[in-house]
């Protein structure tokens, strides 16, 4: 049994600016105001310091995706698709415009280094089945911790993984699961899932466990979860240590999880065929390559929890 | 049917007067409707065709919704649980079937004693038959659970077909009433005649009667209800709905809906058959009685 040590504050600190939002009292979000937009100059910073070190690199914007030439839905904005409502620590305060948040804090990191500027980022909300649903899409990608997988792009196109969640175990106190060390004392348990999330495959592969009740979304499966109607859920940690803070505070993160090796992480979601991946891609190198994305991973998707870690 | 036994007595009265002289129709009125029927038939579908395929996203529906190989990949998933949605199915059906009627004998119970009875049959209608479906299942099958009471299962599954059962319960029992109501008021006065006490003027006089009557509308609810089992997939239930959108979550493939679709449509068109054939019998019966 080992245990690891994560920090937990920056989850707490983000619950409680969100609670504080919520409760309409400025004077406790206010450092996250600030803190965002001191990210936002530095990176704005950071990219003024690549243009000046690469000489035949433009302030803002990369060769041969000038956004004047981009290929995009509607002239002079980066049009993004999201989920409706969207959930921290992915998205805060039910507000992609807002910028706070793991997902729409990448987007506009990748949007200033596109060389959009904020106002031309447009959101448009979608349920997951919309997201996956053929024909034309209304937004140039989606962002919506949609994971990368070959048997989907086949029927659509995905940018490259920018990243790639641990999984928790997530549970009340009194569960059958609780003071598991191994996968295998946790197959008997009475698992439940998020219908198109990757803790479905998780539980049923990695874990092995037959009859995984499968709900429409993560509030129903909290609620399962709550009322006993499941003994735990697997779920992105990030999103357990929210959950945990804010949505089912009864719960528990009882264990991190081994990665699934078939799990290849998030990517942003494109219609097929749609010329703009290159440069996203391009985009989303670079601000990998300057540490952005992992700024944002500390900032927003890192927390403090004391929990058993399961290898194996 | 009387036109049919003229004819099939014709060769005994060869002795009678000439039979009249058959009309014979030339080609053009013989082929011309059947002609323009196919003619027709086929530009319409052919129009309707040629529209659907030249629309540009056409290859990737096909891909996305007709991919033969998801469908394989997908039709053992999909079948084990349309399993379940026909286990639940069948046993809701034999206890909406005695429930609707205990229902609908409360409602249609006379005198000042069964008034308790019949209050609690009208709100328990009004309240069961004005909920969407889908807020009962989802009230009974994460909210009943939740509850805990002692000796009480706590299956999705379980709690969701309740709630299934009490809905349906609501619509059948109001059937069965419109069928006792459509019995003659004569058959009650001639079985008070007779001396039956009310219990055994409904149970052998209105109910059988009242039954017969509404056959083919109860079998039109159990059709509905083969459907809305499918409703359960919003508790979790692993059925066929759930496993066809499961399926597609993972591979962005909606090939495992058409899959779900045939397989509700196999059981389904049967029984609507069956229904015709149900209806249809009861009604030469009628006939002949009457003739």
């Amino acid at each position: 049994m080992v245990r690891r040590n994560v920090r937990r504050s920056v989850a707490a600190v983000a619950a409680l600016a969100l609670i504080a939002v919520a409760c309409g009292d400025g004077d406790a979000d206010e450092p996250e105001v600030d803190d965002t937009d001191a990210s936002e100059e530095e990176a704005e910073d950071d990219a003024a310091d690549d243009a000046i070190e690469d000489g035949d690199e433009q302030a803002a914007g990369i060769p041969g995706c000038e956004v004047d030439t981009l290929n995009l839905i509607e002239e002079g904005n980066l049009t993004v698709g999201t989920g409706d409502p969207v959930f921290p620590p992915w998205m805060l305060d039910d507000d992609p415009a807002g910028g706070e948040g793991f997902e729409n804090g990448l987007v506009y990191e990748l949007a200033a280094e596109l060389g959009f500027d904020d106002d031309d980022v447009v959101w448009v909300g979608q349920t997951f089945e919309e997201a996956i649903a053929p024909g034309t899409k209304p937004y140039d990608f989606a962002i919506q911790q949609i994971s990368v997988t070959e048997d989907r792009q086949e029927i659509v196109d995905f940018s490259m993984v920018y990243y790639q969640p641990d999984k928790a175990l997530l549970a009340l106190p009194d569960s059958p699961v609780v003071g598991a060390t191994t996968l295998e004392e946790l197959v008997d348990a009475n698992w439940g899932a998020t219908i198109g999330t990757t803790d479905l495959d998780y539980i049923e592969n990695i874990i092995g466990a037959d009859g995984v009740a499968v709900f429409d979304d993560q509030a129903t499966t909290f609620q399962a979860l709550l009322g006993g109607n499941i003994d735990a859920t697997v779920v992105a940690f990030p999103t357990a240590l929210f959950a945990t803070a804010v949505q089912i505070p009864e719960a528990d993160i009882v264990a991190s999880l081994p990665a699934d090796p078939n799990d290849t992480g998030h990517g942003l979601l494109f219609e097929q065929g749609n010329p703009l991946v290159d440069c996203i891609d391009q985009g989303l190198e670079r601000i990998i390559a300057r540490g952005v994305v992992d700024d944002l991973v500390s900032e927003y998707l890192i927390g403090d929890a004391d929990v058993v870690e399961i290898t194996g | 049917m009387s036109s049919e036994r003229a004819a099939s007595a014709e060769p005994a009265r060869r002795a009678g007067p000439r039979p009249p002289v058959k009309a014979t129709l030339s080609p053009r009125e013989r082929y011309a409707p059947l002609a323009i029927s196919v003619v027709s038939t086929a530009l319409v579908f052919g129009l309707l065709w040629r529209v659907i395929t030249s629309s540009e996203n056409w290859p990737l529906i096909q891909r996305q919704f007709f991919d033969v190989d998801a469908m394989r990949a997908s039709l053992p998933q999909v079948f084990s649980g349309f399993l379940v949605n026909m286990m639940v199915w069948v046993i809701a059906l034999v206890v909406i079937a005695v429930l609707g009627i205990v229902v609908a004998i409360f409602r249609s119970l006379t005198g000042p004693w069964a008034a308790p009875l019949r209050v609690f049959a009208v709100i328990y209608i009004d309240l069961l038959r004005g909920t969407p479906s889908i807020l009962l299942v989802l009230l009974f099958g994460l909210g009943v659970p939740a509850l805990q009471i002692p000796g009480m299962t706590t299956s999705r599954l379980f709690w969701g077909s309740v709630a299934l059962v009490l809905g349906y319960t609501a619509y059948t029992s109001e059937v069965y009433r419109s069928g006792i109501e459509a019995v003659p008021d004569g058959q009650r006065a001639a079985a008070k005649a007779l001396g039956l006490t009310q219990w055994q003027t409904l149970r052998f006089s209105i109910l059988p009667q009242a039954v017969r009557n509404v056959i083919p509308a109860l079998l039109n609810l159990a059709v509905a209800l083969q459907k809305d089992v499918a409703l359960l997939s919003v508790i979790g239930a692993r059925e066929a709905v759930r496993e066809a959108q499961i399926f597609t979550a993972r591979t962005f493939n909606f090939s495992s809906y058409i899959v779900a679709t045939v397989l509700f449509l196999l059981a389904t068109i049967p029984m609507a058959r069956f229904t015709d054939w149900v209806t249809k019998r009861d009604q030469e019966r009628r006939l002949q009685r009457t003739l």
